[in-house]
Parts: structure tokens; sequence; C-alpha cells
């Protein structure tokens, strides 16, 4: 066992001089000049957008600033939502509960001791229109992190709007929507593969025409926190994008009109400078990817992202050393010129956020966007010698891993053989090697670490909340009429044996107060349940 | 101590687990790659496996010890569950272990359950390996079922 403050055995010197590389393992050379630099990228807002999607950046308008939050009953995350607006938030992000997440009521035997905990239990459009009340749908947007549910979710988000008096076509935010990473790497799913690809551009085929302002799919990136590099992440997140493009050109659907609304989510971790040429690498290969399958408007050729600070780059030793690494990576996001931003709590790796320490992350981004000049002038560390190279060297690596999906049928093939669970396994564990060894320096983890173990106040969940939920639910079915649930659900059920499009009925189900439970399970009726590959 | 040296080695067969709603499956990937290099036998029952799926498999697979991945915070009522369930299949003696984020003020109530030993998300591998090849160090000098007991826990 290590022991005191020294530098564990094998690591590095505080300033290395040996030839260092990337996380990815991309060669940093000790000094850059300008013959690094291939070529100078064009100015922001042109293809391939290495600099940015926006001509001004963000002096036009500063990244959304968008805190994860939802826990316990649909009252609570409504206290909560109304807070964080009045502290200055622009945006709302609905965590949901990992019943709700997997298509199981709250008083589902399966879901006993699980409801409300990582996030709020939304059992129908009741509980809803409780998360929303007082607060204008036609006025905030909100980013709701669910997949294999969306298609119910995000009917019960537009139906909540409509009780208000708010019109479809008003209401704005995103659905996460992506399947693929569940399979890959984050674990909620419920049907296989196939049916869950139809269910997923579905929802993205409906929303096109009838939810404009909505971002119907954002192609996450969780095979980084899972142990993917840097660029294996871009790679493996475009390579889904492309998976997903290919299913709607399937679909006859226009790609001026598709690429427009496709977004994303990215992982960014404290390797500043990596992080950065990551972003810049990223939307010029999808730049490239949209316009190759033959989009020419170039808000259709633009990788528009959303990202989270913190995750398994957080650490539980020393855990106010969090909020450095916060500030590191919320930094390097900024420079990397991306969309929203959502910065974990430094109390993250003990348990659910407390008010105080939700409210110190948004104030890392309140600061930079205020008190530095991030946000005054576009691209700010663009034509730095270190940066346009490391940005090439990053394109060039992530491409390698694109063609190596490809070549083996692609992200769907790859996700149904296991090839890339197990790639990604096989990071993880090198990864966690490196850190016991010493190789990969932890600040208070493997090197400068401190004795014992720091107390941290944890916010209380109630511990009523699962009974209150399940008596909610309760009294909703026996208060509502079950004669037009169940024809809804029968109707569903016709449907899904089809080819139609499964949003009408799907929204049908949920305005007769039909619960996520009975509808996910109808649905899993006609599909089945997925099996994962059980190699490691 | 491990028996590396010894000429006939005993191959402890490990169950890993990952019951329960959450989809993390890192650090039970990480753990499962750690025991096989040491040359373990591994078996991973994968995401969402039920408490009845799990001590099945532990008896009919006759394991050694069955290491249980929980980050969810319902360690508890997983423990009580698969404890009866063990108790059930008349197996009370297969050891459990758990992984994950478990605060310190639980354990003595896993204790209490069974489980030898809880490891958290910053345990180093060798400590988990050496931990495993000490329960089932008498394995390979003595005959099946006088395993260690909970007195001998360090």
């Amino acid at each position: 066992m290590r022991r005191g403050s020294g530098r564990p055995e094998g690591a590095p010197d505080e300033a290395p001089r040996a030839a260092a590389t990337t996380r990815s393992g991309t060669p940093i050379k000790a000094v850059y000049g300008p013959e690094d630099v291939r070529q100078p990228p064009p100015p922001p807002g042109t293809f391939p957008f290495t600099r940015g999607i926006y001509p001004d950046g963000y002096l036009g308008k500063v990244w959304t600033m968008r805190q994860y939050a939802g826990f316990g009953t649909p009252a609570q995350t409504n206290e909560r939502f109304r807070y964080l607006l009045g502290a200055g938030q622009t945006g709302l992000s609905l965590a949901l509960d990992l019943p709700t997440q997997l298509g199981l009521d709250s008083d589902s035997p399966e879901a006993a001791g699980e409801v409300g905990k990582v996030g709020v239990a939304v059992d129908s459009l009741a509980d809803m229109e409780t998360i929303f009340e007082t607060i204008p749908l036609d006025r905030v947007s909100t980013s709701m992190t669910i997949n294999a549910t969306a298609p119910i979710l995000l009917a019960m988000y537009e139906a909540a709007a409509r009780k208000q008096g708010v019109a479809s076509e008003r209401i704005a935010g995103t659905v996460q929507n992506d399947l693929l990473k569940e399979f890959g790497s984050r674990g909620a799913w419920i049907y296989p593969i196939d049916p869950s690809m139809r269910l997923g551009v579905d929802l993205i085929e409906d929303t096109l025409e009838r939810l404009p302002r909505f971002h119907p799919i954002s192609i996450a990136s969780h095979y980084r926190d899972a142990g993917a590099t840097p660029a294996e992440e871009m790679a493996y997140t475009l390579s889904a994008g492309i998976a997903y493009t290919k299913a709607l050109l399937a679909r006859g659907l226009d790609p001026d009109r598709f690429g427009r609304s496709l977004s994303f989510f990215f992982y960014t971790y404290a390797n500043f400078f990596e992080e950065v040429a990551k972003y810049r690498a990223g939307r010029r290969i999808w730049a490239a990817h949209m316009q190759a399958i033959g989009a020419t408007d170039p808000r259709a050729q633009q990788l528009r992202a959303a990202c989270v600070c913190g995750g398994h780059s957080l650490t539980r030793a020393e855990p106010l050393n969090n909020l450095a690494r916060l500030t590191i990576e919320a930094f390097a996001v900024a420079c990397g010129g991306l969309q929203s931003v959502f910065t974990a709590a430094w109390d993250e790796a003990f348990a659910i956020p407390t008010e105080a320490s939700s409210r110190t992350s948004l104030r890392i981004q309140q600061i930079l966007a205020l008190e530095t000049e991030v946000a005054k002038t576009v691209d700010p560390l663009g034509g730095s010698y270190f940066v346009e190279a490391l940005t090439d060297d990053m394109e060039a690596a992530i491409r390698k891993v694109m063609e190596t999906i490809e070549a083996r049928g692609g992200m769907v093939e790859v996700l149904r053989s296991g090839w890339l669970q197990t790639q990604i396994g096989r990071r993880a564990y090198e990864w966690q090697r490196g850190v016991e060894s010493g190789a990969i320096p932890v600040v208070g983890v493997n090197v400068h670490r401190s004795e014992g173990e720091e107390a941290v106040e944890q916010q209380e969940l109630s511990k009523d909340a699962e009974e209150k939920k399940v008596a909610e639910l309760r009294r909703l079915r026996a208060g509502r009429d079950g004669a037009a649930a169940e024809g809804a659900l029968r109707r569903l059920r016709d449907e899904a044996r089809g080819e139609q499009n499964l949003m009408p009925p799907i929204r049908e189900a949920v305005f007769a107060y039909a619960t996520t439970g009975e509808i996910a399970k109808t649905l899993e009726e006609a599909f089945g349940s997925y099996r994962p590959p059980s190699r490691f | 101590m491990p028996l590396r040296s010894t000429p006939h080695r005993y191959v402890p067969r490990v169950l890993i687990a990952k019951p329960g709603l959450d989809g993390h499956e890192r650090g039970a990937r990480v753990i499962a790659s750690a025991l096989r290099d040491a040359g373990m036998e591994v078996i991973y029952t994968g995401l969402r496996s039920t408490i009845p799926t799990i001590a099945a498999a532990a008896v009919q697979e006759g394991v050694d010890v069955v290491g249980l991945s929980i980050l969810s915070g319902a360690h508890l009522s997983i423990c009580e569950k698969l404890r009866d369930q063990l108790d059930e299949m008349d197996a009370h003696d297969l050891p459990v272990v758990v992984g994950g984020v478990i605060p310190m003020a639980d354990w003595p109530l896993l204790a209490s359950l069974g489980v030898r030993r809880v490891f958290g998300p910053e345990s180093p591998l060798e400590e988990v390996v050496e931990f495993i090849e000490w329960l089932v160090e008498p394995k390979a000098f003595t005959a099946p079922g006088d395993g260690p007991t909970a007195e001998h826990h360090p």
C-alpha cells in the first residue's frame, strides 16, 4: 500500500521532460511551431466548422447553462426547477429515475427500492403536469435524459404543454433518444437493437414535422465514461450518428431537414487541450459526413453539441479538488465552442448533489462567462500551433477508429457482436491498472494524497417518496377512464406489429393517462426484450 | 497469501453479478478482467440480474465466491434478498463480497447479512484479488465446504 503524500513509484515528475502523449495516445511534442500547422482553418461559422458553428461564437448568445436535476417526487422536482430558474439557469434538464427509464411503473416489483432515487419517477401525464406546474413551457427549453421510453416521455411533455395552452410547435428542448449508446455503454435498454432503432427513428421522423423547435435525438458519448479514450469517444459517437443518418435516409427523409435537428452530447474531462482538439476535429468530420450524404444547408452540416463536465474524472478522495477539475473542464468546453454545458457537482461521487453544491457548479460556468474573456472572442485558441496540430492529429486518430467500425459493418453490427463493449471494457481495465501503477497520475488518489476521508454533507432523500408515488399511481389508475386507456393500448399493440410510425398511438395512450409501464409493456409484447452478449 | 507457488493450484471460480436496474457496468467489467488475469475462472451475469438468477447461477456453477456490483444505493435490500435466497438453496456458506458506492455506515449492516468484504471505487485491484485468493485458499488443501468462516475475517 502506498502511504503519505509522495509521488507513487513510476509516476512522472512534476514537470515531465520525456515525450508525452495525450490520453488517447497521440504524441505531444515539447515545442510546436508554424511548421506544425498544416493549413490554417477557415473562419468560424464556415465549413467544416473547425472554429465553431457560429461566426460570432458566444458573442450573440453564451452557451446554455443546463444543470441536471430531478429527484424524489414530481412536486420536489418542480420546486428544484423553480429554484434553478430563479438562480439564473437558462434551460431545464430533467433526470428520470431508473424505473421510468426502463419502462417500469413505480409499483412494479422490479422497481422496489429504486423509485425516485436517481431522478424523478414519471408514471403518467399527471406527473409531467406536476413537474412543470407554473413553468411556462413556451419560454423554457427542457432536455430529458431518456432513451428506451423517450417516445412516451416526449408525448407526455407535449401533452403537458397543451394543457398549459402552449401549442406543440412552440415547445423546445431535447430528448436523448439514443439507443445505440445504451447497448454500448449505459445499459438502459428494453427492446432488442432493431425495434429500438425503429422506435428512435419513429420519434425523429414524427418530431421533425410536428415539433420544429425540439431536438429529437442527442447522440451521446457515454462510451467515454465507461472507459473509451477521447478519440474513441468521438469516433463511437459519430459512428452512431452515421448509423442514424443511414436509417433516416432509408425512410426517404431529406438530409437538409433532419441534419438541422440532430444534436450530440459529450463528456469532458480535465485533459484540457485534447478535449478542445476533440471538439474541433469532431465538427470537421461530421460536416464532411453530412455533406457527403447530400446536406447543402450549413445548419444541416453543423455538429451542435452539449456536454457534461465531471463523470469519471471526479474523485471520491479529497472531493473539493473536483471543483478545480470542473473549472478546467468547463473552460475546455468554452474553448471548444459547444452549445450547452452541464457542470456536475463536486460531491457526486457520494450522493445526489445538495442545493449548495449544484449552485456552485452553476457558478463555475457563470464565472467563466462573465469574469473571463472566453466568451468575448470566437475560438480563442484558434491559431495556436499546438491546438491546430493537435486538432489534425485527433482528426486522424478519430477517423482511424471510425474506419475500423465501418470495416466491421458499422455501429449497429459492432454492438450486436459485442466487439465494442469488449473494447470499452478493456480500456477501463487499462485505465485502472495505469492509475494503480502510478503511470496515470490522479491528484489526491495516487499522488499528493492525504490520509483519511473527509466528511461530506449529503442530500437526504425523503424515505417516503416511493410510498407516496405508489399511492398516487393507484389513485390515478382508479380515477381515469379505464376503457379509454385500454382501447389506446390495444391500438398501440396492433400498430406495433405493423410498420407505421408509433408516435400517434403512443400519444393517444398518453392522453388517456395510460402509464409509462403499461405503454412500455405493450411494446415489449410486440418486440420482445434484449439479451446482451455476456462476454466481458 | 497467494498460492502462485503451489504446483497444482486451485483455480477459484467467481461469479460477478450486477443486480438491480443500474446499467453502469464499468466496475463489474474491470473486476472481472482483473480476476481473470489473476488466473481465476470468472462468470459475469450481465446487467439487471435478478436475485434468484444470481443465486441459481452461483449454485449451479459451483462458484467459490459471489461478487456483487451495486451503485444504485439499494445494497441493503439486495444483500438481504440474496442471503435469504442462498439460505433457501442450502448455500449459506457461499461467501459474498460487494463492490460499489457503499457508505461506510452501512458496512456493519452488510456484514450482518453475511457480506465478507466491501470494496469501494478506489480499492486497488490487487487488494480484491488477494482477498478472494485468501477466501478460497483453504480449498486448495481441504475438502470443499470447509471454507473460511466469518471468525477468520481480518
